[in-house]
């Protein structure tokens, strides 16, 4: 199967990966070599086999106490923020 | 030569004060001062930091303390956190990143007294098989300056083979550690998933990745991984068992042990590769294993299935790359979409770029039940071959790679022939096994890679496997030419 | 205008647990400190970090699921929701998808007119908050508090059950309490820790299918959830019935106006890419775990309103009312078990009057009532033995409640005591009676009315303080001329 230019486009939008016009041609041509090499799966006889997320398939979640162990270390974790202001990180206007 | 010498053999003389930590520290710096440059190996020098971390474990040694690793050089792949110093994942993305924090593997071995000289190169967020993606250009081969070392830890397994420290660490997503092993003939061990903590290491694949050493030999790796693996409670995926005595049963006879031939591995395989294999397979029986022939029948599948689930996972990892809170921002964005869109298509290269798109395309609505779910499925057919397997043998056997370290530039630009060169690693990782690249030989004077794969926990038998190969050859003692 | 629509509603009610840390980070979950203050590297989603489950928001969802009769699922797993947002660090929410710890459950909810509703509950999921995107202070541009994110949330989903926007707002109560009760939500809307998205539809009345629907998102009272739902009814029956149709959309009320508008930044379809998250586990719940938590269940509003009207024979609203909080619940009882069931009645009057105006005026909270029950009881045995009337004792509980101090005390300081001398009364009712001859001689002649005004005289003249019941006996048989 092969991916057109839109499809592309789609999947760049949903991945918020900008695509320049010399880039799309390449990205169409070995994106859609991909989906056909990994079409390959359905050849495969799967029936009723469970998906398997997970190698440690069939191990639980481990539970982690309720306690407090972080303190405030903002300007050390903002110190690599490209933008901040009053302890907050800036990006251009949020509209809902 | 500091740099031939083992790591047992460091520690003794450390310890018998004939040698300094500082001391060793300064050759391997002087080493890498001279050889890096053509390599490319390294993109981050610690070389301050590193002499103060030897002084200190020199004073930790005089004050009596003991320990394999202590004062023992070091270079991470720059996927580990280390903190204050920059850990860019060989991407633009993160070139300004100076991690607040250390993984787990970096805590750990600096308990044990290792002194890092570095960052390693590699593939743009451990994608690629050539450690062509790495913003920081590619790395060469010690072996031959033209020649890819493999990837994605390629500046890791370079470095190794170039004698630039004692011992590397690297990750393993689909043979990311095993593949440059063999590439530049150098041992290499990925551990079944879970037994070393994934905190701290930058997220590629998450239900793949599992961090390892690159070492001269089994014995030293064996030493390596014994400091790094453990139980980790900031990682719900990480095993908590104990840790077994790797090196106490590094001398361990191998009367009996049942190897198994992975014949998928043969089919296609070029003769001369083949008979490295098949000389190994003698040295093994003279050992007093038994080899027999097992078929994985789904093993074939293991490369679509591992290129639908590592996109998918990566896709959904990298988000966070959005340059809000660390990392490359564009300039000036004019929105919202923009700031993200831009940051993160000029942020990321090609491949990563090409691996987000594909894993977003495989859980889109319409797509998810036919890619990821599927793969999902052919991902246990392929986990109950191999335990299938082990129900019959001990250890797996085979090839790392179908070919010696190909031409830079060579399949750079065909993505899927470029994904087939992990064909015979991707399988242990999709099933979670341990499994180790050893130097086996030569083919075109480039090395090769024997690969072997064993059950869940199995690196003690693992190790003690190619630790007793590695007794009867002298292919891991080769060193490339102007690097003795 | 609503006769020929039917209404549905569904809402999906976001419970921020009361966990001291975050779902899978050990930062604090603290209401108002400063911004980023209580964001960690997990939180922030730093390259490399790993999440880790809070044992305690896996304890309080059971906690829910139990209490609302419903199964608790022995696997449930994490999923990553993929959407980019400034508030969602890592790019997606870890949430609960196909298989979420609470499955199907149901709630009994009173509707004003008295009748009861069972609304379905579909599910009840684990999931994580995001953060706050400020806006004030910045131009063209927003500013992000991560402090928030990571806060656990349980989202409770209900069935499309409701028909009306007053049945919704009875339901989110219910909800409300009963978290509350639980201990495992703080409730407090303000703060944003109980909040819900409504799922509104409408359809011609009698038709099975149901219409298109928008969901409100973020209501954070419940007048907002009222007033949203009927504004965006009215809007969708308008557009129906002018020729148009509901397109399936997010939709966000705006108090201000009081209406409902559609959200620009989620027009676009959205595709959320769900998948098991690769970093957490399957959440294994054995029965241990949950005969451990069904341990800790307190009394549930309904059970402790059916026992309220049963052992103390009150009505099925003043039970449903006294149970609401569990605070509330227990100061009654308090008040009750000292003063003996056969005051029940008094008690309840007296708690749901008095006592609740005061804290509801003074905004204080039940725990810390300025007067305590063993104090109330102190009051109300002063009514019971008839030393002081239901009025004065009013008067009586304005002190107690201002200055602090025991029934007995203010009414000794103040001279409150009722007077029930027979001779003492007769004696302000002569002298009542001498002073006013004409409305003595209009009453004869059948002025009935006028039986107040000496009443009143009485009382005035006593300060209140003469037993009414004894002064109203006394005075019809001194009035009528006995005398």
């Amino acid at each position: 199967m092969s991916l057109t230019r839109q499809d592309v486009a789609k999947i760049a939008h949903l991945a918020r990966l900008s695509i320049t016009e010399q880039e799309m041609p390449v990205y169409v041509t070995s994106l859609s070599s991909i989906v056909n090499f990994v079409d390959e799966l359905s050849r495969a006889q799967t029936g009723d086999v469970l998906p398997m997320a997970h190698p440690l398939d069939g191990q639980h979640q481990r539970l982690r106490a309720d306690e407090v162990s972080e303190s405030d270390n903002r300007e050390k974790y903002q110190s690599n923020a490209p933008q901040v202001q009053a302890g907050l990180y800036v990006v251009p206007r949020v509209i809902e | 030569m500091l740099h031939t010498l083992s790591i047992g053999e460091l520690g003794e003389s450390l310890s018998s004060r004939r040698l300094s930590s500082v001391e060793l520290t300064r050759h391997f710096l002087a080493r890498i001062e001279r050889l890096n440059p053509a390599l490319n190996a390294l993109i981050t020098l610690t070389g301050d930091r590193a002499l103060a971390a030897a002084a200190a474990a020199d004073a930790r040694r005089a004050s009596g303390e003991k320990g394999p690793l202590l004062g023992i050089p070091l270079i991470h792949k720059d996927i580990f956190c280390t903190d204050g110093v920059r850990t860019s994942c060989g991407s633009r993305m993160l070139d300004n990143f100076v991690s607040p924090y250390d993984a787990t593997v970096v805590t750990r071995l600096k308990a044990a007294g290792a002194v890092m000289l570095g960052k390693a190169n590699m593939d743009e967020f451990a994608m690629g098989s050539s450690n062509e993606t790495s913003y920081y250009g590619p790395v060469k081969n010690p072996w031959d300056l033209t020649k890819v070392p493999g990837g994605s830890s390629g500046g890791s397994a370079a470095a190794m083979a170039a004698r630039l420290a004692a011992y590397t660490t690297g990750t393993d997503t689909g043979g990311s550690i095993r593949q440059p092993a063999a590439l530049t003939g150098v041992t290499g061990i990925k551990p079944t998933y879970g037994r070393v903590s994934r905190y701290g290491m930058i997220a590629f694949a998450s239900s793949l990745d599992q961090a390892g050493v690159f070492a001269r030999s089994a014995a030293d790796a064996a030493v390596v991984l014994q400091a790094m693996a453990g139980f980790d409670p900031k990682d719900s995926t990480s095993i908590d068992a104990p840790v077994p005595d790797y090196h106490a049963s590094l001398n361990a006879p191998l009367a009996g042990l049942k190897i198994g031939l992975l014949r998928e591995f043969f089919e296609g395989l070029e003769a001369r590769n083949a008979a490295l294999i098949h000389d190994a397979l003698k040295i093994y029986r003279s050992l007093g294993a038994e080899t027999v022939e097992v078929s994985l029948p789904h093993l074939p599948m293991s490369v679509p299935t591992y290129y639908v689930v590592a996109p998918a996972e990566c896709s959904s990892n990298l988000s966070r790359f959005d340059g809000v809170r660390f990392g490359y921002r564009c300039s000036e964005p004019k929105d919202l979409l923009d700031l993200y869109t831009r940051s993160r298509g000029e942020g990321f290269g090609a491949e990563v770029k090409r691996r987000i798109m594909t894993g977003t395309y495989v859980l889109s609505a319409g797509y998810f039940d036919a890619y990821y779910l599927k793969a999902q499925k052919v991902r246990r057919l392929i986990t109950d071959d191999f335990r299938a397997a082990f129900a019959q043998v001990d250890l797996l056997i085979g090839p790392t790679t179908p070919t010696p370290a190909f031409a830079i530039g060579a399949k750079i630009d065909d993505p899927v022939t470029m994904y087939l060169n992990d064909i015979y690693t991707i399988g242990a990782n999709l099933a979670g096994l341990p499994a180790m690249s050893l130097p086996c030989g030569f083919v075109d004077e480039l090395p090769m890679g024997l690969q072997l794969i064993g059950p869940h926990f199995s690196e003690a038998k693992l190790l003690n496997a190619a630790h007793r190969f590695q007794e009867s050859t002298d292919w891991h003692r080769r060193s490339p030419r102007g690097y003795e | 205008m609503m006769s020929n629509w039917e209404v549905v509603i569904g809402l999906e009610i976001h419970a921020q647990l009361a966990t001291k840390s975050k779902i899978f980070s050990g930062s604090a979950t603290a209401y108002g400190a400063p911004p980023n203050s209580q964001a960690n590297l997990v939180d922030l989603a730093y390259p490399g970090v790993l999440p880790v489950l809070n044992a305690e928001a896996v304890r309080m969802a059971v906690k829910f699921g139990l209490s609302i009769g419903a199964e608790v699922a022995r696997r449930s797993v994490f999923a990553r929701k993929n959407y980019f947002y400034p508030d969602l660090p890592k790019g997606y929410q870890i949430s609960q998808y196909e298989l979420p710890v609470v499955k199907q459950g149901k709630l009994a909810v009173m509707l004003e007119d008295g009748t009861v509703k069972v609304v379905g509950v579909t599910r009840a999921h684990l999931e994580e908050d995001a953060g706050k995107s400020l806006h004030e202070g910045l131009a063209h541009a927003s500013g992000i508090d991560l402090n928030r994110a990571g806060t656990p949330l349980l989202e409770i989903v209900s069935e499309p059950d409701m028909r009306s926007a007053k049945e919704a707002v009875a339901y989110m109560k219910k909800i409300h309490t009963l978290v509350r009760y639980l201990e495992i939500c703080d409730g407090n809307m303000q703060e944003g820790s109980f909040r819900c998205d409504a799922n509104v539809s409408v359809r011609p009345r009698g038709r099975e299918k149901f219409g298109t629907r928008a969901e409100i998102k973020n209501l954070n009272s419940f007048r907002f959830v009222e007033k949203a739902i009927n504004y965006e009814v009215a809007r969708q029956i308008e557009l129906i019935e002018c020729g148009g149709s509901v397109v399936q959309e997010t939709r966000l009320y705006d108090s201000d106006k009081d209406e409902t508008r559609s959200m620009r930044s989620k027009e676009e379809a959205n595709d959320y890419r769900y998948f098991p998250d690769p970093d957490l586990l399957p959440v294994h719940i054995d029965e241990s775990f949950i005969d451990a938590v069904r341990a800790t269940l307190p009394e549930l509003p309904d059970d402790k309103a059916a026992r309220f009207s049963q052992e103390f024979s009150l009505s099925a609203y003043d039970a449903g009312v006294l149970s609401a909080s569990r605070e509330l619940g227990a100061y009654f009882e308090a008040v009750v078990v000292q003063m003996g069931p056969a005051h029940a009645k008094l008690a309840a009057n007296w708690v749901m009057g008095e006592l609740s105006s005061a804290l509801n005026r003074d905004n204080v909270d039940i725990a810390v009532s300025r007067v305590s029950p063993a104090q109330l009881k102190g009051l109300l045995t002063r009514i019971v033995d008839q030393t002081i009337s239901g009025k004065i004792a009013k008067e009586v509980f304005d002190a107690m409640w201002s200055e602090g101090k025991a029934a007995d005390a203010i009414i000794e300081a103040k001279g409150l005591k009722q007077i029930t001398d027979t001779g003492a009364i007769e004696g302000v009712i002569d002298a009542v009676i001498a002073a006013n001859p004409k409305q003595l001689a209009d009453y004869r002649s059948g002025k009935d009315k006028l039986f107040g005004f000496f009443v009143g005289q009485v009382m005035k003249a006593t300060e209140g303080k003469a037993n009414p019941a004894q002064l109203n006996e006394l005075l019809k048989a001194k009035l009528g001329g006995s005398a």
